[in-house]
């Protein structure tokens, strides 16, 4: 009676388990579920990373990818997805780089129809740089450089970069996911998923964003990591899909 | 002597770990915990499977260190209780970068 393997440590397109990402981080559970995704439809995309912590993830995973620079993944993307209109185009940004740093390549991205997939990995801090705070930190959320959490008459307020995608005809498939807990893992790759699926029928542009911790950069234990993001981002933001196109 | 229903089981990765408990409040049975007063080589804790695992898959996909393999039982076992020996791997760094699943 042989037992039946559910999860093997790693994802098949992850070559090491290895990285130096810190202890409680949600980027490698946010990039697992999109290598399983990938593995799972048989994919052969082309990644594009922007600057960030999860930059190093490309090292050791078995895709193509570009590493461009800072928010201007959906700007190179298209240029990928143009010449190589059969290949699924992923952009992987945090939201340092894509919401405080290149808003506008992925507003345009997304106006343009663009048939490409971005993913934003959001946890409202600029880890790889310090741990300051972004155009996205919620108020209330401590970085280093918003101690006693950002405080809107001197910071101003989150862009909520969702809602604003989700006004664009261009974008066919808009959602947001978090992982803070195993349920919204699944939840997650499922927007994953479907996104990738829109992508490869041609619909149009499509988003998903993924809330993840970063006890580092919010001075939180890592045990805490999750119900801090519960408490501040994902109470702010919500989760969800804001975009979908009817089902068939 | 009692045992405990027991669907499913994890190897554990211990070298992987980096400590953060996020699998401990993940673990839907509680049957993953911490140790206390031993760690890995790089001086992290880890955690260790008590018997009643049902094999959901949760710490694994919660884990950001990649340190859990889940496996499910095809037939419940009765497992004493306690911990699972066996669980604990101790790969060396040069063992799982020729790891391929």
């Amino acid at each position: 009676m042989t037992p039946r393997l559910i999860s093997a440590f790693k994802p098949s397109l992850l070559q090491s388990s290895e990285h130096d990402l810190c202890p409680g981080c949600g980027h490698a559970p946010a990039w697992r579920i999109t290598l399983d995704v990938v593995a799972e439809l048989d994919l052969k995309p082309v990644v594009l990373a922007g600057h960030g912590c999860y930059t190093q993830l490309m090292v050791n995973s078995d895709v193509d990818s570009l590493q461009t620079l800072h928010g201007r993944a959906p700007a190179a993307a298209t240029g990928v997805k143009r010449m190589l209109p059969d290949t699924p185009v992923i952009t992987l940004q945090g939201d340092g780089d894509m919401v405080s740093e290149g808003l506008h390549e992925v507003l345009h991205a997304a106006a343009r129809g663009e048939r490409i997939t971005a993913l934003l990995f959001n946890n409202g801090v600029f880890g790889d740089t310090g741990g300051h705070m972004t155009a996205t930190t919620v108020v209330g959320q401590r970085t280093k450089t918003s101690l006693d959490g950002r405080d809107a008459e001197q910071h101003g307020y989150p862009i909520d970069v969702g809602r604003l995608l989700a006004q664009i005809d261009g974008a066919a498939y808009v959602a947001r996911g978090a992982v803070s807990s195993a349920g919204l893992v699944a939840r997650t790759k499922r927007m994953i998923r479907r996104a990738l699926e829109l992508q490869l029928e041609g619909a149009g542009f499509t988003f998903v964003e993924v809330l993840t911790m970063c006890p580092t950069g919010w001075f939180v234990g890592t045990p805490q990591g999750p119900e801090y993001l519960e408490e501040s981002m994902i109470a702010t933001f919500g989760i969800g899909e804001l975009k979908a196109p009817s089902a068939p | 002597m009692t045992t405990i229903l027991t669907r499913g089981t994890v190897r554990i990765d211990v070298e992987s770990c980096k400590g953060c408990d996020l699998c401990i409040a993940a673990c839907r049975p509680g049957v993953l915990h911490m140790t206390t007063d031993r760690f890995n080589q790089r001086g992290y804790r880890y955690p260790e499977l008590s018997a009643g695992c049902t094999g959901c898959d949760a710490c694994a996909q919660v884990c950001p260190d990649f340190v859990f393999e889940v496996w499910k039982f095809e037939e419940p076992v009765d497992l004493p209780p306690g911990l699972v020996p066996d669980a604990a791997v101790h790969r060396t760094v040069a063992a799982f970068k020729d790891d391929n699943h």
